[in-house]
Parts: structure tokens; C-alpha cells; sequence
């Protein structure tokens, strides 16, 4: 066992690698050179487009014991996944590894191929059963959570080898180049494939929209596209959109997005030139509202947004609050159908957006972060992987990427979910370390980091309640009673890695 | 009091529970939570505390709890007690 700077229990090993525990958000550095792959030559007149999967992956070379990936801008509605691991097991190919940028809840058609030998591993965080059923043991499959940004670190820096990406086209011609702006498995953003499309060993496009070329306008051109192929449906783009995309009527948390607005508001920071990132939650949804109001009001002209972008942002941008957004995945489908016509609405890549080894991610320009928490603890640290229960349900995104470069890193969260308090003693796991988390925003106050003490004065100075997070915490537990711990055995099922590829915390089987 | 007859009360709305009471010849009291792990300890007691004032000392006692907090639990149980009991304008 080793133990890392919060005082995280690590092994020693895992998945076969050597676990690097993790210190501080800013100073590890890099060495060495960008990730390479084979140069490759294709002569006029020769042929990209195959007709099937299957051939498409005999071509690929994939044999067993190797790693592929996919994107997930169709979110639950993705076909793909499901579909080429399907066709791999087929072809007998066995101990195949997932580096996908993350995986949904349709994906537990994945499971019976894990449990078959398939499958072996993830390189990437999941959302639902699959981590719910690794962390009761029930799965045998290793996965190692990574953030947006750190994901796109670990393919350029070749600490993860995708030897063939998948990526699905919404638009695409037969040399490879698309977009995800139209056709009918349109999803945006093409984001997070960039960074496949650079670095994997073999880049198949599959497409359910073949159009003539060129493809206009390119998101991936056709330099690095290898293979193309035609599918009848990549999924279904309806189910982009989780239900809580719209902001909430909840009257807790309306009044913490009230809290969170007054937060923004005294640090200064909402000036011309301002910079904003939400997610797409409800008191996220309803913090941009009120953003947008006191940026209408005194004729703020802020300079971008960023993220996961909404049709709130979209509106923010055409009525001029913002002169651009930089897009990484499409939130909703008012956003895909933004990227394909507002000029304005740029697609960015994951390295671009949030790796911490380049020569500067998008995220180190952004002035205010609206970030959520599954729970928090009195140090700030933030879990949004597992739940109160234990299981790892819940990928990372670019949580940890937005708090470490925003200049202004607020959590909003209820005090008690259902019966559970938010803010505990310690977090169950870490994901996002508080150093760089800035204030606590809740329904029954506010609680400012210390090294927001300027902050801290002025909201006091404003009458806004900040409170101490031990009183709050305490406040929450008499509320709701001491809740038991969750019991955990010593067996590691999955790692979190921070943004630059040190592990902040293990997750464990739970004790059933 | 006592349980003569099936009656419920609630709603499976999270920070709600659903209680479902019938009459037995012992005393069962089965809990149910989606917060378990964490509180059963805690439901438990506040059940049996309104078991203990209202003299029940039999029937079957389900509760489908979605995260409840303790007074909620106390107000869903007596109004299904007042529901399945026989004398429904019997006093606390």
C-alpha cells in the first residue's frame, strides 16, 4: 500500500501498471514526447470504404489482448459500443480493453461480455450497472476513472494505446472526412474523438449518413482516418438529453442558485471579458439564468463559454452575452443544432479543452465553474464517482479539469439529499481535491475556502450567509441523524486518476 | 391500539416512504430503505418509537422508505396506524 497527499490509500499496483499517487494539482510534469504511431500512404484511387464492421475490424489487425475505443456525444444513445464489441466476441477476439471517453447505461448490453472474457478492463470511467456490479464483486473487470482532460493526456502521452478508435460519424464521406453536425444521428460536437483520431494505432469511421465528398464543413479530416464504414443507425440522438437538462423548479434549488449568483457577483469576476462554464443540471441550468439576467442587466459582454454547452448558452451567445463558446460535447439537441450554423459555436477537442500537458487547456481562461458533488468534505474535497452506498456510478467529465483551472470553482449541492448529508467528515471517494474547489454553495449557507479570504470578507460585507462547512456539516447531521459508514473490503476494483495521471483514490468492493 | 384491518399510507416520492400496515398475531416490523446501508439503525428506532406510544403490540409493519426524515417517518406510520386500527378517533 502507498499513500497519497490527502491520505488516500493506494496499492502499490494495479491493472499491471505501477499506481503514481497523487500530490498536488500543479506541479507534476511531464516528460518525454507526444505518443507516435506508424506513418501510412494511401495513392490516389485507393479504397477507405468497406461493408461491414467486420471487415472493417479484420483489416484493423485488432487481435486479442488489445484496447479500442469510441466517444460518447450520443450519450445514452449510443449504438456503437454495443455493436463492435458484439462483432469482436463473434470473431473470437478475447481480453479486449475499452479506452472509451466514457460509458453509459445502454452499455450494460456490455456485461454477459465481460463476464465472458471480452471485455477485460476500462480505461475510462463508467456511468450505472457495470460499476455498480464491479464494486459489489460481482464483475471481475478492472477500470480506471479518467477526467476529460486526462483522458486526452493518456492517449497523447501513450500511457494509453488505442489500437483501434471507432469513431461514430454522424456526417461522413468515403475518405473519411465528417462532422456530428447533421444527418440523423447528429450529436455536435465530435470532441472527444479528436484525440483518437490523432493518436489511435487504426481510425475507422462508421457513419449511418454516407454523404459524397467532401463533407463540409471537416471536423476530423480525412489525413487521419483509415477505414469507412456503413451502419444502419449510429443510435438514437433524442437520448443526448438527461431529464434534468432544464433548470429546476425545486425551491431549494432555486434558492442555491440565488446564493450561488451573489457569490459570482462579489468576486468581481462578472465583468466584460467574463468567462463561464456550467453543466447541465437543474441548479446549474438555473445559476446560468441568473447570470444571464445580471449580465442583460448591466450590459456585461462576457467573452466565452465552455463545456458541455446547452441551448442556454446557445441563447446567451445569440443574444450577445458571449462572443464565442468553445464546445467539447453537445448537451442538448438546441446545442447540435447551434454548431452546424452559428459561426460562433466552435467545436474543441478534449486536449484543447482540458489536458493538463499542453501548452494550455481552455479551462486555464475561465473565470467561474458551476460544478455539482455527490458529497463534499470539511477539507472541500469533492466526490462526484460513488455514491453514499459505495458503488462507483458515475463517471468523472471534466470535473476536476474545470475546478483546477477556473479562477472561481463553486460547488452547488443540497445540504441533505433525501435523507443523506452532503457535507461529511471525509468523502467516500475523492475525486476532485479542494484545493482546487473555491466555495461551498448550499440552501442553508455558504462555506468559503481559506484561500478565498478576500471573497470570504466581501460576502460577509454583502450579508450573505457564509457559514463554517463544520457547522454546516453538523448542522446536516442533526438534521439527519449519524449516518453508519459504508463498509468496504481491502479488494481495489477501480482507480480515480487526477487530470495528470496520479491516482487521488481507490475504489473498493463494498462489504454486502 | 391495534391493527384490525390493511391500510397504507405515503408515497414512493424520494425523501418519502411508503408504510403498510396489516393485522398479524406478532409484531413484524420489515424496513426497507434506499438509504439502508446508512440509516436502518435510525428508522427502526423511530418506527418502534410510535409502535411503543401508540400500545402496538401486533401486526405487520412494511415500510418502503425513499430517504424519509424522521418526522416524516413518525407522521406516515400514525396516520397509517389511525387508518388500520379499529378505533380511529382513539386519542394519541
Amino acid at each position: 500500500m502507498v499513500t497519497n497527499s490527502l491520505g488516500r490509500q493506494l496499492p502499490e499496483t494495479f491493472f499491471g501498471k505501477k499506481v503514481q499517487p497523487y500530490q498536488d494539482p500543479y506541479n507534476r510534469k511531464p516528460v518525454g514526447n507526444h505518443a507516435t504511431r506508424h506513418l501510412r500512404r494511401h495513392n490516389p484511387g485507393d479504397n477507405k470504404l468497406l461493408d461491414s464492421l467486420r471487415a472493417a475490424i479484420e483489416v484493423s489487425g485488432l487481435k486479442s489482448g488489445m484496447c479500442i475505443a469510441t466517444h460518447h456525444h450520443l450519450r445514452n444513445g449510443d449504438a456503437l459500443l454495443n455493436l463492435v464489441v458484439r462483432e469482436i466476441d463473434r470473431m473470437g477476439i478475447r481480453d479486449i480493453r475499452i479506452a472509451s471517453s466514457s460509458v453509459h447505461p445502454v452499455h450494460a448490453e456490455l456485461i454477459p461480455f465481460i463476464q465472458k472474457g471480452v471485455i477485460s478492463g476500462f480505461e475510462c470511467g463508467v456511468n450505472g450497472l457495470i460499476g455498480e456490479m464491479v464494486s459489489r464483486g460481482e464483475l471481475d473487470c478492472p477500470i480506471i476513472v479518467r477526467t476529460h482532460g486526462g483522458r486526452a493526456r493518456s492517449l497523447i502521452t501513450g500511457e494509453v494505446v488505442v489500437d483501434v478508435a471507432f469513431i461514430a460519424a454522424p456526417s461522413c464521406d468515403c475518405y473519411g472526412n465528417m462532422n456530428g453536425f447533421f444527418g440523423p444521428s447528429a450529436c455536435g460536437s465530435l470532441g472527444y474523438a479528436f484525440t483518437d483520431a490523432q493518436y489511435a494505432r487504426c481510425v475507422v469511421a462508421v457513419t449511418d449518413n454516407l454523404t459524397a465528398a467532401p463533407v463540409a464543413p471537416v471536423s476530423i479530416p480525412q489525413s487521419l482516418v483509415d477505414y469507412v464504414v456503413q451502419i444502419d443507425t449510429l443510435g438514437d440522438p433524442r437520448k443526448i438529453v438527461s431529464t434534468t437538462t432544464q433548470v429546476t423548479r425545486d425551491p431549494v434549488g432555486l434558492q442555491i442558485a440565488r446564493y450561488a449568483a451573489q457569490v459570482i457577483d462579489a468576486s468581481g469576476l462578472l465583468r466584460d471579458g467574463f468567462s463561464f462554464q456550467t453543466g447541465a443540471g437543474g441548479i446549474s441550468l438555473a445559476v446560468a439564468e441568473q447570470v444571464r439576467r445580471m449580465m442583460s442587466q448591466a450590459q456585461i459582454k462576457g467573452s466565452f463559454g465552455c463545456g458541455g454547452i446547452t441551448g442556454y448558452f446557445v441563447d446567451m451567445l445569440e443574444e450577445g452575452l458571449f462572443r464565442t463558446l468553445f464546445d467539447v460535447q453537445c448537451f442538448d439537441l438546441k446545442a447540435v443544432e447551434s454548431i452546424g450554423r452559428n459561426l460562433h459555436h466552435q467545436e474543441m477537442s478534449a486536449d484543447t479543452y482540458a489536458n493538463p500537458f499542453n501548452s494550455g487547456a481552455m479551462v486555464n481562461l475561465l473565470d467561474c465553474v458551476i460544478l455539482g458533488a455527490t458529497e463534499i468534505d470539511v477539507n472541500f474535497n469533492v466526490n462526484v464517482n460513488t455514491e453514499s452506498n459505495g458503488y462507483l456510478l458515475h463517471n468523472t467529465g471534466g470535473h476536476s479539469d474545470a475546478a483546477a483551472g477556473a479562477k472561481l470553482s463553486i460547488i452547488t449541492a443540497p445540504l441533505l439529499r433525501g435523507r443523506l448529508p452532503i457535507i461529511r467528515d471525509t468523502v467516500t471517494t475523492v475525486t476532485t481535491p479542494g484545493r482546487t474547489i473555491d466555495v461551498i454553495v448550499t440552501e442553508r449557507g455558504i462555506a468559503v475556502n481559506d484561500h478565498q479570504q478576500e471573497l470570504k470578507q466581501e460576502l460577509i460585507r454583502r450579508k450573505v450567509p457564509v457559514r463554517d462547512i463544520v457547522e454546516l456539516r453538523e448542522e446536516a447531521c442533526r438534521i439527519t441523524g449519524e449516518p453508519r459508514p459504508v463498509e468496504f473490503t481491502d479488494e481495489v476494483v477501480a482507480l480515480i486518476e487526477y487530470r495528470d495521471g496520479t491516482i487521488i483514490d481507490a475504489v473498493r468492493k463494498v462489504k454486502e | 391500539m391495534k391493527i384490525v384491518r390493511k391500510a397504507q399510507a405515503g408515497t414512493m416520492q424520494s425523501s418519502d416512504l411508503m408504510v403498510f400496515l396489516e393485522p398479524a398475531p406478532q409484531l413484524r416490523v420489515e424496513i426497507d430503505s434506499t438509504v439502508k446501508k446508512q440509516f436502518e439503525h435510525l428508522i427502526r428506532r423511530q418506527v418502534e418509537a410510535v409502535l411503543d406510544r401508540l400500545s402496538i403490540t401486533s401486526g405487520v409493519i412494511r415500510i418502503s422508505d425513499r430517504g424519509a426524515l424522521d418526522y416524516a417517518i413518525a407522521a406516515r406510520l400514525e396516520t397509517g396506524l389511525f387508518r388500520a386500527c379499529a378505533d380511529q378517533k382513539e386519542s394519541l
